[in-house]
């Protein structure tokens, strides 16, 4: 019996990879829901984001932008002939560890391009398997300069960490005039530890730094350590899970120093447990709601009657900045696909460096390392009495 | 001054909190010779369940049944998981532990969706209270009190009566226990129960205190409070109290050093110390309610 | 007697060389992107086997319960990552540190081409390896001397500690601190191009599975030696065994160091397939799947072992990813079908296994048994 299994298991095995190797690429990933909604022809989008692991709620949110933008617009007309646009996903479970699979995944799905990811981590991991494949990809919230650079076939359309990290470092020290800092971030954490650095090297005074161990949930220690060491700032550009135990503390705690976050804190998470109480939260971001006001009332209305949507959204319909991320990276796709004039993934990749586009989120066009030229980012504080953004500043880079 | 009070109270609460997990490993050590892996995710499961009870039931209701949930759990795992590998090598039993984790770590990330929880407010010890000059929530205050009232409960309970008698004998010599008669099984399962109940008790307290939670909330509480209950002598109640209260104080002191870095690297390190130089734990086996 | 041995190991021989063949020819003939999720997934597969069968060497042939594997594997990966990253290189990998501490690249020490690639990442994983030796030699010298479980916990902790110290910025310049380590040579280096940069030759899939082959063959052969003799009279009965005249605390030392020697290498490869090196990926969770594999492959089974990886992460990477997409059969959408699905199913069937085929798939045997068996059964 059990010589039988072992056996049969074996059998399977050697069956299925024969199977898969003589039957070509089979449709085992996901379809989108309205993909073939009209007309014969059909173009494909890879989606790398995560939706489960410790990025999975930001992924989903940025998801939901590419969500609605392909609900707004289903179709794209590439050189003369229209064709359907079917996002295909691939969950890359916010490690590094399963992004290769996961981008082989879309790889063998045959899509014209990719976007995402959330997270950096993820994006350098599967980066080479895209550019192997001579796939395009374009980063939508991945901030790590290591993303793009040595790797032609990934863009971005989002800012990068030296400069979100010195723009927060410019802002603490002319909003508040600090002098005194304390940064926390998450041990191992590439993003965390590369935002700490530029801030640390950014800001015109004394810097505390601190960092602690993944899955960490008492975060009294370190707060008291701020309050101790008498800092005019608090900077954690840590993750949502994160950042929602540390204002909720620092809530309970009535501390009075202000917290500065990067776009991770951009969360309606963080509003949840700010609101009510007297926390300064100040975040960096890419998109303030109110800048296009159709996009902000078309997602919202979408959100309001697709409940999974809003479950998604983390049960409000208050509008991520990593949203409106994905809604741009999404007409990006479509108008490198348009520029292209095929869906072929060569030319689309040609056709991406000399793209110009304006979204929701701002001016989009490529430098020569494939990164977005940007040099704004939104300063936004949290109304607690509300609980919603308020745009503070427009940041620029000096 | 207000600092090291800080540290101090969050240290006492962590450790409170560690300690009834505590129990939990060192009940369950004690009789099967067992590290049940899955006993910080069962921790993780009772927060979850309060999250999403109290969305629909008034929370005098919510906190009773999610005891009641607890303890089921912790059931329904030991008779589905381990009682089948009773007779196989302590190394399956481990496996199926690990098996057990990971599972309920997946599902959770799938009712979630992998989204931060928040744990709702508890009138009373969600209140914010001031002791020299540091803000904490009366949980802090609370948590040692109930553990060391818990812990009382429970010594009387293993010392008094028929059950914890068996429990003892179970614990002193599995054979022998069956040919006297004990019903091996409901002892086991008796034995979960309060590793269960201590747990889901502990994670209100836990999560009251850090109110946000994620699938992996559990597991790296679960292993401190694993390293405690090694600490304290692996099989003795007092021994997991005290171990786990030296854990928390000393995890609490390690992050508000420049060392902060190495807060679990010192947790594991301290392990391997004791357990190299002392593998009986503090207590060892002189202690003899092993339980 | 002796003839029948070298029969069944020249079939073991001649099968393997098939095995290898049959991978270049299936890379060079299938399309390589409309059928990358095969190549991927053996890639993977092919590491993740050589993970297992070295921890297989611990846990099923010696019987010491380590849970250090990922702790090892991150020694191995590192060392490799910063042996080879290319000089030109290493200013972008350690871009927050101003450069790198080690300012050599095995590859290129090695005069650079081909030659040089193959010499300076063998060697790279070989040293890889050695430091994930060394560093289980200092580890064994109190650990070993722990029981089961508690030998279990200490090593699991030692991954941890391992984790945060190369994860310490104060190492950045050698470890890149929290950054992962990335832009050395991966197995599609190994894939031959022609002057005009086109891809004539595919070796990538070929490497993976020739590396871990050797190692396995190797551990496969210290198995059969007397040491494996004596690793199997101390899993059996260590007083038995120390009554025999084994030197139980040289030979626990000797499986403990050879199978993070191998760990090793295998974090190596492991950085070869994912690209990148990050401490944060070595998790305790990476050791419970290698565990996992251990044991739906049959504890004690080398061959057991490589097949378990190979179906472990196809079926958890591939076949099953269409549990995570909401799908509609018609109008009507299946139930349940979200994302997280595929994992709950995935450790449902894990529990099943552990429960239910206690052995795994091949107990305690190897592959060629089973048809030696089934020879005999025809000669009756």
């Amino acid at each position: 019996m059990k010589k039988f299994f072992a056996m049969l298991l074996t059998l399977a095995m050697v069956l299925s990879l024969a199977a898969c190797g003589g039957g070509g690429s089979q449709p085992s990933g996901g379809s989108s829901s309205n993909g073939g909604a009209s007309g014969d022809k059909v173009v494909k989008i890879g989606v790398f984001e995560p939706a489960t692991g410790d990025s999975g709620a930001g992924g989903k949110q940025e998801m939901l932008g590419m969500q609605y933008a392909n609900k707004e617009t289903p179709t794209v007309v590439i050189g003369g002939e229209t064709y359907a646009v079917e996002l295909v996903y691939a969950d890359n479970a916010s490690s590094a560890d399963k992004a290769p699979t996961a981008a082989s995944q879309l790889v063998s799905q045959d899509v014209s391009l990719v976007l995402g990811t959330y997270g950096s981590g993820c994006a350098i991991a599967g980066g080479p398997v895209f550019g192997e494949a001579g796939l395009a990809a374009i980063g939508v919230t991945c901030t790590n300069p290591g993303v793009t650079a040595g790797n032609d076939y990934y863009f971005r359309i989002c800012f990068l960490d030296p400069f979100q990290g010195t723009v927060l470092a410019n802002f603490a020290s002319e909003k508040f005039s600090a002098k005194k800092a304390y940064l926390l971030g998450e041990l191992g954490n590439d993003y965390d530890q590369g935002l700490l650095n530029y801030f640390e090297q950014a800001f015109d005074g004394e810097c505390v730094k601190d960092s602690f161990p993944p899955n960490t949930s008492d975060f009294s220690t370190y707060l008291n350590k701020a309050v101790a060491e008498g800092v005019d700032v608090i900077f954690c550009p840590v993750s949502i899970a994160y950042s929602t135990q540390i204002v909720k503390l620092a809530a309970s705690m009535n501390l009075d120093i202000p917290i500065l976050g990067s776009d991770t804190l951009d969360s309606n998470k963080v509003l949840d447990a700010a609101k009510g109480s007297d926390v300064q939260i100040y975040v960096s971001t890419f998109y303030q709601e109110g800048g296009a006001p159709d996009f902000d009332n078309g997602i919202k209305a979408w959100l309001n009657e697709d409940s999974t949507a809003m479950t998604n959204n983390g049960g409000n319909d208050t509008i991520a900045a990593v949203t409106a991320m994905g809604y741009d990276a999404y007409y990006v796709a479509l108008e490198a696909l348009k520029a292209a004039g095929s869906p072929d993934k060569a030319a689309v990749k040609a056709a991406l460096p000399s793209l110009t586009y304006t979204g929701v989120s701002g001016d989009i066009a490529f430098d020569e390392v494939g990164d977005a030229i940007r040099d704004t980012a939104y300063i936004k504080t949290a109304d607690n009495a509300a609980g919603a953004w308020t745009l503070e500043t427009v940041q620029t880079a000096k | 001054m207000q600092y090291a009070i800080s540290i101090l109270l969050s240290g006492v609460s962590l450790g409170g909190q560690y300690a009834l997990i505590a129990i939990g490993y060192t009940m369950v050590y004690g009789i099967l010779r067992l590290i049940n892996f899955a006993h910080g995710d069962v921790f993780m499961v009772a927060g979850l369940m309060m999250v999403y009870l109290t969305a629909s039931l008034p929370l005098a209701a919510s906190i009773p049944l999610v005891l009641v949930l607890t303890v089921l759990l912790g059931f329904i795992i030991e008779r589905a998981a381990y009682k089948p590998l009773r007779e196989a090598p302590r190394m399956s039993v481990m496996i199926s532990a690990i098996g057990v984790s990971y599972l309920l770590q997946n599902l959770a990330t799938y009712i979630t969706g992998g989204l931060p929880q928040m744990y709702p407010e508890i009138p009373g010890i969600s209140a914010t209270v001031t002791i020299a000059g540091v803000p904490t929530k009366w949980v802090t205050i609370v948590t040692p009190v109930l553990v060391l009232v818990l812990v009382l409960a429970l010594t009387q309970l293993i010392h008094h009566t028929k059950v914890g008698m068996a429990m003892r004998a179970v614990a002193k010599d599995f054979e022998t226990a069956q040919l006297m008669g004990i019903k091996i099984n409901a002892v086991i399962s008796v034995t979960f129960v309060i590793g269960s109940f201590l747990a889901a008790v502990g994670s209100v307290l836990y999560f009251t205190n850090y109110q946000s939670i994620v699938p992996l909330s559990g597991s790296l509480p679960g292993l401190r409070a694993f390293v405690a209950a090694v600490f304290g002598g692996i099989g003795s109640i007092p021994g997991a109290v005290v171990g786990a209260f030296i854990i928390g104080l000393s995890e609490s002191v390690i992050k508000g050093s420049s060392w902060s870095i190495f807060s679990d690297a010192f947790t594991f390190a301290l392990l391997i110390i004791i357990l190299v130089v002392k593998p009986t734990g503090l207590f060892g086996e002189k202690v003899t309610d092993k339980v | 007697m002796k003839k029948t041995i070298s029969k069944s190991t020249w079939m073991t021989l001649l099968c393997t060389a098939a095995l290898l063949a049959l991978v270049v020819l299936l890379e060079n003939v299938l399309d390589p992107n409309k059928n990358i999720m095969v190549f991927t997934a053996l890639k993977k597969g092919a590491v993740y086997a050589l993970v297992a069968v070295s921890m297989n060497l611990l846990n099923g042939f010696t019987g010491l319960f380590s849970l250090g594997q990922a702790g090892f594997m991150l020694l191995g990966a590192y060392t490799y990552a910063i042996l080879t990253i290319p000089v030109a290189q290493r200013d972008a990998v350690y871009y927050i540190y101003n450069g790198s501490a080690v300012n050599f690249s095995l590859p290129e020490l090695f005069g650079g081409g081909a030659f040089g690639l193959v010499l300076g990442v063998v060697a790279a994983l070989i040293l890889g390896g050695c430091v994930a030796a060394a560093v289980a030699w200092l580890i064994g010298l109190p650990v070993l001397r722990l029981k089961s479980d508690y030998l279990a916990i200490a090593t699991l902790g030692f991954g941890e500690i391992i984790r945060a110290v190369f994860q310490w910025d104060k190492l950045g310049p050698v470890t890149n601190g929290a950054n992962a380590l990335k832009n050395f040579p991966t197995f599609s280096n190994f894939n031959i191009q022609n002057a005009n940069g086109e891809t004539v030759l595919r070796l990538s899939t070929f490497t993976a599975f020739l590396l871990a082959g050797i190692c396995i063959a190797v551990i496969v052969l210290l198995i059969n030696s007397t040491y494996g003799r004596a690793f199997k009279a101390i899993r059996d009965d260590e007083v038995a065994a120390e009554a025999m005249g084994i030197n139980l605390s040289k030979h626990k030392r000797l499986a403990f160091v050879i199978s993070s020697f191998f760990a090793g290498v295998g974090g190596g490869m492991f950085a070869m397939f994912a690209n990148q090196a990050q401490a944060k990926t070595f998790t305790t969770a990476m050791t419970y799947e290698i565990l996992l594999i251990v044991v739906i492959g049959g504890i004690g089974s080398v061959s057991g072992s490589c097949i378990a990886a190979f179906l472990y992460v196809a079926a958890s990477e591939w076949w099953l990813r269409f549990l995570d997409a909401e799908t509609f059969v018609g109008g009507f959408k299946v139930p349940l079908l979200r994302n997280g699905f595929r994992m709950v199913v995935f450790s449902v069937v894990i529990m099943i296994v552990v429960l239910f085929f206690r052995r795994g798939i091949m107990g305690d045997k190897e592959l060629p048994d089973l048809f030696k068996k089934r020879r005999k059964e025809k000669a009756k």
